[in-house]
């Protein structure tokens, strides 16, 4: 049975087509049967960070409108077995996403994927309701900061109420929190939000939480999802996740600061 | 070295803390802005249009008269309801 899995947030610039990149990467590494599929039409940035922009051919809206097939547009990842990626149009507008199209081109993949990752454009308009719409399960990316946890809470009762699920009355889209950029020493200064906190807020499990890292930036510039930075924390820390997700119980890691003695914070760095 | 740490404790709790007023700031927002996703009551609006149906026969309110908000207050919540009355009450 295929689950689809919407990333989303809305706020932009949270780390959700980072997320996406990595959690789908993840979910193959594991040896799963994965599709990416880039929602943010005209704005599409997934193949950058995926690393396949120089081999985009043919996008989503080709196949909804039937200029191509699926098999020719699905990008095989280059750095791992078993992932897709379907790259968002870049010339079209979000009109170009219809409902009975994405639902076509979702099922076509029901019959080879195990699981299918939408990567969600930022705000609560058309590509973001149609990225959610069928989902079965939903990563909300999270910054422990104001705005993006209240953007978090307006897009948990979207999911509440504009899913298919919701509009069908089936069993709700199972929410998970990811909270992301999170540095556990201004944490522990009193200047930033913590897990808890978050948590209480929001009142969604949590799923996990990705650490600010430079990592990120680099992975970006050379077209790597991070996961693949091997042993750095936010590879660790996304492997993590995508073990929770298939079940497996992981101790959150990350969240704390290293207690330092007297003499490293007088002498050390 | 306690008393550097105490001292440490000190200078931080002299300064209000940025992340506990994120905190209190989003819990009232929220609980306003989406209060049925909250596990709060869904029932607000319901309860809403039937308590303006009932003072509606007795003073002339419109729904922008009232106003109603839940708020969580260490370990209960409380049900604030506030209706402004015309200046000429209907006979």
């Amino acid at each position: 049975m295929t689950k689809i899995v919407v990333i989303t947030s809305g706020k932009g610039g949270v780390g959700k087509t980072t997320t996406s990149a990595s959690f789908a990467s993840g979910l193959a590494l594991r040896g799963h049967k994965t599709a990416v599929l880039d929602f943010d039409v005209g704005l599409r940035n997934l193949d950058l960070i995926m690393g396949c922009e120089r081999r985009v051919v043919y996008d989503f809206v080709n196949v909804i409108n039937g200029e191509a097939t699926l098999t020719q547009a699905l990008i095989k990842d280059k750095h791992t077995e078993n992932l897709y990626v379907l790259p968002a149009s870049q010339t079209r507008d979000k009109d170009a996403l219809t409902r009975e199209g994405v639902e076509r081109v979702i099922n076509e993949l029901r019959e080879s994927f195990e699981y299918v990752i939408c990567d969600s454009p930022a705000g609560i308009e058309k590509g973001a309701l149609m990225a959610l719409y069928f989902a079965d399960e939903a990563i909300v990316v999270t910054n422990p900061e104001v705005s993006s946890v209240r953007d978090s809470d307006r897009i948990l009762g979207i999911l509440q109420a504009k899913s298919k699920r919701a509009e069908d009355g089936a069993e709700p889209v199972k929410e998970h929190l990811l909270l992301t950029r999170y540095s556990p020493k201004r944490v522990e200064l009193g200047e930033m939000l913590s897990v808890d906190d978050v948590q209480e807020i929001l009142r969604v499990p949590l799923l996990g939480v990705i650490p600010e890292s430079e990592q990120v930036l680099q992975a970006s510039n050379s077209g790597s999802p991070v996961i693949h930075a091997d042993s750095t924390d936010v590879a660790e820390a996304y492997k993590d996740v995508v073990s929770r997700f298939l079940g497996e119980a992981r101790a959150m890691r990350f969240t704390l600061q290293e207690k330092r003695g007297i003499f490293q914070r007088l002498f050390g760095t | 070295m306690s008393l550097i740490n105490s001292l440490v404790d000190y200078l931080r709790r002299s300064k209000p803390k940025s992340a506990t007023l994120a905190k209190e700031r989003l819990q009232v927002l929220l609980a306003h802005e989406n209060p049925g996703r909250r596990g709060g009551p869904d029932y607000l609006p319901a309860l809403k249009q039937e308590l303006l149906a009932v003072i509606a026969k007795y003073v002339k309110v419109g729904p922008e008269q009232i106003k109603m908000n839940v708020d969580r207050q260490g370990d209960y919540d409380l049900l604030e309801l506030n209706i402004v009355l015309p200046e000429a009450p209907r006979t």
